[in-house]
């Protein structure tokens, strides 16, 4: 008996553990500049319904036109995840009643979309996954609502149909996506793949990427799915991922506590941070799909196909493995600089006139990110042009500037978009390098403090620290330090051994064997000097 | 294939329709005959007859439209069928999000 209630014990879903299965379903804005099905401007924003028509508008009579571009764009995602594009597509009638979608149902694609299958690859914490894909097809977007809040009156809704018939594409994943983390670094990828295909903004603020996301779970280790949610209404990728976090904990309670999960549609409150239930999902036989009357299948022969898939750019992993490869960056670098294409287009221009890549990446890494990220500016808007950029770096490896000084005449370009030469010259700010620039702020500081000198003498030898650091204030921070520290040994040595022992070249490479240790080698000159 | 009240009553939930019972009794036999009916259609096709359209309509890339913006509909106009506006914005019932 004791025994049983042991058993019975140890099966309470209590001591069950959980693991998520999510499943993404992306909604991503084409870039054409009309819409998918008659000629109006697709753009976002816009006057209230000033980009309507018939067609848009599901007025009687008015029939729909494919829009060649959008049928293309849509090859270009799925071919660029390796999908297959059907060469027969049909389009389909999805019904739904809702005051944005004037023709009470939606053009969609049903049991033969545009593109089957591929898969996104992601990598979490060092180990690469690959997300399975479903299906890509296309499909035209439906108008905004806007509800009591924004509308000033809380008996009606008002309509905007301006987004009526702007081309989508739905990126559907299989459910392999295993938890919040994942399902961020995959929207990431997808996102990243998008831009540089250049058929959508990826702005997921602005709602040109939507993602709805279907998650269960189930006891870890088993393979049956639970019972899923749907979660809707994200606008960011950290919003998907607290989302995904916050369902998946209610319904690992909600197991736990013995109940049972509902299959409903779950809106998100981003600034509740809570999800609440929607309405109880429809099945999809609901939305009474057929196929489109008043549009013809859709015929792809092989050779349009070809002729797309020849006109695809890099993708970024590619991209990423050449950047490497080609400049000798390394991987981590590549995978910064290849996360915008812009960003990597920008990195690739200043290489072309400054060669030592790996400087021009550390630049562009650190303080060119760091401008874009604290003005919230896009990488292709910057002020700072690839070759003005590689101008300034060819002054900082040429000793012109300091690496100090140059931070500032950055921030001055950026600030006027002028040139490095001309800020240079035009405030004085060139490095002083040469010794008969530097030779009387020494003398100076020598001069001033005959008190340090005793105690350096006295054996005080980091004292050297002091000195390089009075000239370098002195010359209001534009001295070269290096060649202030070795002016400054060549001093030393000179005060310490007399005149003779002052051989007086350049000895900018032999420098840090001879601070406090110079009397140990032989004449005070140093070893490696040459 | 038969259709029941519970048919009748979810397709009437879907489409907004509220039905009395009578109603629902009514249109559950005449949908029956109509569902009939159309089976006749799978019949038919394993019957090994034409389940496809006899002319060979298609749409290739040319047939598609170019992505070239014409002019839309002045406002005033792409609201004037609607029964109630507010500013440029089509007015409905409220609904929820």
């Amino acid at each position: 008996m004791r025994s049983e209630n042991e058993r019975t014990k140890a099966m309470t879903p209590q001591s069950v553990t959980y693991d998520p299965v999510i499943g993404l379903e992306v909604h991503a804005q084409l870039l054409t500049d009309a819409k998918i099905f008659c000629g109006c401007k697709a753009a976002y924003g816009g006057a209230p319904n000033a980009h309507t028509c018939p067609v848009c508008l599901g007025l009687p009579g008015a029939l729909p036109v494919l829009n060649r571009r959008a049928v293309e764009f849509a090859m270009r995602m799925i071919l660029a995840v390796g999908g297959t594009v059907r060469h027969e597509a049909i389009f389909a009638r999805k019904n739904y009643f809702y005051p944005d979608l004037p023709k009470g149902y939606q053009i969609s694609q049903y049991d033969q979309p545009l593109g089957d299958g591929g898969s996104v690859g992601i990598i979490d914490a060092g180990v690469e996954h690959r997300i399975g894909l479903i299906r890509i097809h296309l499909e035209e977007d439906a108008g905004k609502s806007f509800h009591p809040e924004n509308a000033g009156d809380d008996a009606t809704s008002l309509v905007d149909m301006n987004r009526c018939g702007v081309p989508l594409i739905e990126i559907v994943s299989r459910p392999d996506i295993h938890s919040p983390r994942q399902a961020g670094l995959y929207l990431t990828r997808l996102k990243q793949i998008l831009e540089y295909l250049e058929i959508c903004t990826g702005n997921m603020e602005e709602g040109a990427l939507r993602c709805d996301a279907n998650v269960s779970i189930r006891p870890t280790g088993t393979t049956a799915f639970g019972t899923r949610t749907e979660v809707k209404n994200m606008n960011s990728i950290r919003g998907v991922e607290r989302a995904l976090a916050y369902e998946i904990e209610r319904q690992t309670r909600l197991v736990q506590s013995g109940g049972t999960v509902v299959q409903e549609t779950m809106l998100w409150d981003e600034k509740a941070q809570s999800a609440h239930p929607m309405r109880s999902k429809e099945e999809s036989s609901d939305y009474r799909y057929f196929p489109e009357p008043d549009l013809l299948p859709l015929r792809v022969p092989a050779e349009w196909i070809q002729t797309v898939r020849s006109s695809l750019p890099e993708l970024p992993q590619t991209r990423a493995k050449r950047l490497a490869t080609q400049y000798g960056i390394p991987a981590y670098d590549a995978a910064v600089l290849t996360d915008q294409k812009a960003l990597a287009d920008y990195f690739e221009a200043t290489v072309k006139g400054f060669a030592d890549a790996k400087k021009a990446s550390n630049w562009i890494m650190t303080e060119v990110l760091r401008i874009l990220k604290d003005r919230a500016l896009d990488v292709r808007k910057f002020p700072v042009t690839p070759a003005s950029l590689a101008e300034l770096l060819g002054m900082i490896d040429q000793g012109t500037i300091s690496a100090t000084m140059a931070k500032e005449v950055f921030e001055t370009m950026v600030a006027s978009g002028r040139a490095a030469t001309d800020i240079v010259v035009g405030s004085g700010l060139a490095q002083i390098s040469g010794d008969d620039d530097l030779a009387p702020l020494i003398d100076a500081v020598l001069a001033d403090n005959p008190g340090q000198i005793e105690k350096y003498k006295g054996g005080k030898t980091q004292l050297f620290g002091f000195f390089v650091g009075e000239t370098m204030k002195r010359s209001k921070g534009r001295a070269n330090p290096q060649r202030v520290n070795d002016e400054g040994r060549d001093r030393d040595l000179q005060q310490q051994h007399g005149p003779g022992a002052r051989p007086r070249p350049s000895r900018r490479n032999c420098g840090r064997a001879l601070v406090g240790d110079h009397s140990r080698i032989p004449g005070g000159v140093c070893a490696r000097f040459d | 294939m038969a259709i029941t009240p519970d048919d009748v009553a979810y397709t009437a939930r879907l489409a907004r329709l509220a039905l009395t019972d009578e109603e629902i009794a009514r249109l559950g036999r005449d949908l029956g005959r109509i569902s009939a009916y159309v089976a006749q259609l799978t019949e038919a096709v394993a019957a090994g007859e034409a389940a496809r359209p006899v002319l060979p309509l298609i749409a290739d890339a040319e047939a598609l439209r170019d992505d070239v913006v014409q002019p839309s509909l002045p406002v005033e106009q792409a609201l004037s069928g609607a029964p109630d506006v507010k500013g440029p914005f089509f007015r409905v019932p409220k609904v929820i999000g």
